[in-house]
């Protein structure tokens, strides 16, 4: 009979524990972070890899870039921000440590500090200034080149 | 009558149509000469070797006077804003006007980051911030940069500058930041990029009509910049440093 009496009381707890669990996750003190969609489909890594190790990550390709001119896409802070930087409804970048966005809700959550945005730009670059006008730019001085040469030949002059 | 003029009009359309062969020739060869070029240039995941050594070559008599095209297109592309007064401005490029006094020959010349082979900069460093690539380029790892401007006072050129303000808006691939030195990088993010691109300087004075400045890399003979030092040599300033700069001047 006293046995059942703590099984019961036991069971009770566990309720309660558990609804009081319940409770903090919806309405609860310290309000859990609110993930920010990313526009890509799948991050580099799983998502549970991601969140313990991106600084690892980030660390290591820091000095790959910055000592040996190394700059892959995979685990690029440059390309991280394009992908996870969210719009306003008029399209504009909103930066990735603004409250409540991607880096920051997370951060705010854990109580850790990031450096990273004292020095790093926190939206993605204007796309008019990024590789399309590289190419274009690549583009015209070809013409460019081939107009000269048919000119130059056109006009009996060695090229 | 007829015959000869028809003779002279056959003549005329051969020459025509073997110099458009010749053209068509010559635009089909073209793009594979540059494919050869891009098979060379280095792939994002390969480190920077020792086989390249970028450097400028500043022609000094090309250099207009008042004019500032090289540190408007290098404030553009680096993202440096004048905020605080000339103090403590940014500036990676500064023009310096000479005078001979014996001639009265007034010349003027960009002076920014001499990217030394020797660089005394990365010698008095304290934490390794300062440093020079494998391909001659002399950066600061902002990274582990503690501010203590001791490669500021060893510069012989007096390139670097100080971040004193905190900064908003930087440019995605020119990160700079409060309480940590900067100075020229050569435009690394561009010659990282690997498709032959030049600096933001020698691009904004070719640009503007001066084409005084010419990048390259000096370790390729056949360069632009390698074929020009071995014609006209190119001056090193300060050589009694021997630092062995990468930015060479003529005229001077």
């Amino acid at each position: 009979m006293r046995l059942i009496r703590i099984t019961r009381g036991a069971g009770l707890g566990l309720l309660l524990l558990a609804s009081t669990g319940l409770s903090m996750a919806s309405e609860s003190r310290v309000p859990l972070p609110d993930i920010v969609k990313a526009s890509g489909a799948q991050c580099v890594e799983p998502n549970a890899v991601m969140r313990r190790d991106h600084m690892r990550f980030l660390y290591h390709q820091r000095t790959q870039t910055v000592h040996r001119g190394i700059r892959t896409k995979r685990y690029s802070l440059r390309v991280c921000i394009a992908c996870h930087a969210a719009r306003d409804p008029e399209g504009q970048a909103i930066p990735v440590n603004a409250p409540g966005q991607f880096c920051s809700s997370c951060h705010a959550y854990a109580g850790v500090r990031i450096d990273c945005f004292e020095c790093h730009a926190t939206t993605p670059e204007k796309r008019a200034g990024g590789a399309a006008a590289t190419v274009k730019q690549g583009l015209s001085g070809w013409v460019g080149r081939i107009k000269k040469t048919v000119t130059k030949v056109l006009e009996g002059s060695p090229p | 009558m007829s015959a000869t003029s028809d003779t002279k009009h056959d003549d005329a359309r051969r020459r025509f149509l073997g110099r458009m062969a010749q053209a068509a020739l010559l635009a089909g060869l073209a793009p594979g000469v540059a494919l050869v070029e891009v098979a060379r240039a280095r792939s994002a995941d390969q480190a920077v070797t020792d086989a390249q050594r970028w450097g400028l070559l500043v022609d000094s008599n090309k250099c207009a006077q008042g004019c500032d095209a090289c540190v408007r297109g290098c404030n553009e592309e680096n993202g440096l804003r004048p905020g605080h007064g000339p103090a403590t401005d940014p500036q990676w490029i500064r023009i310096v006007t000479l005078r001979d006094r014996e001639s009265g020959r007034v010349n003027s010349l960009p002076l920014m980051c001499q990217h030394c082979a020797e660089p005394p900069c990365v010698d008095v460093c304290p934490t390794g911030a300062s440093f020079k690539r494998a391909d001659g380029i002399v950066l600061v790892d902002k990274h582990i940069c503690i501010g203590c401007r001791y490669c500021m006072m060893a510069c012989p050129y007096k390139a670097r500058s100080f971040v004193h303000e905190e900064l908003h808006d930087q440019k995605p691939y020119a990160p700079r930041g409060k309480g940590t030195v900067e100075s020229c990088t050569l435009c690394v993010q561009r010659i990282d990029e690997g498709k032959g691109r030049t600096t933001a300087c020698a691009e904004a004075c070719a640009a503007a009509g001066h084409e005084a400045i010419l990048f390259g890399d000096l370790n390729d003979p056949r360069s632009d910049i390698a074929r020009a030092v071995a014609r006209h040599g190119g001056a090193r300033l300060r050589a009694d440093l021997e630092l062995n700069t990468g930015v060479r001047y003529l005229g001077v």
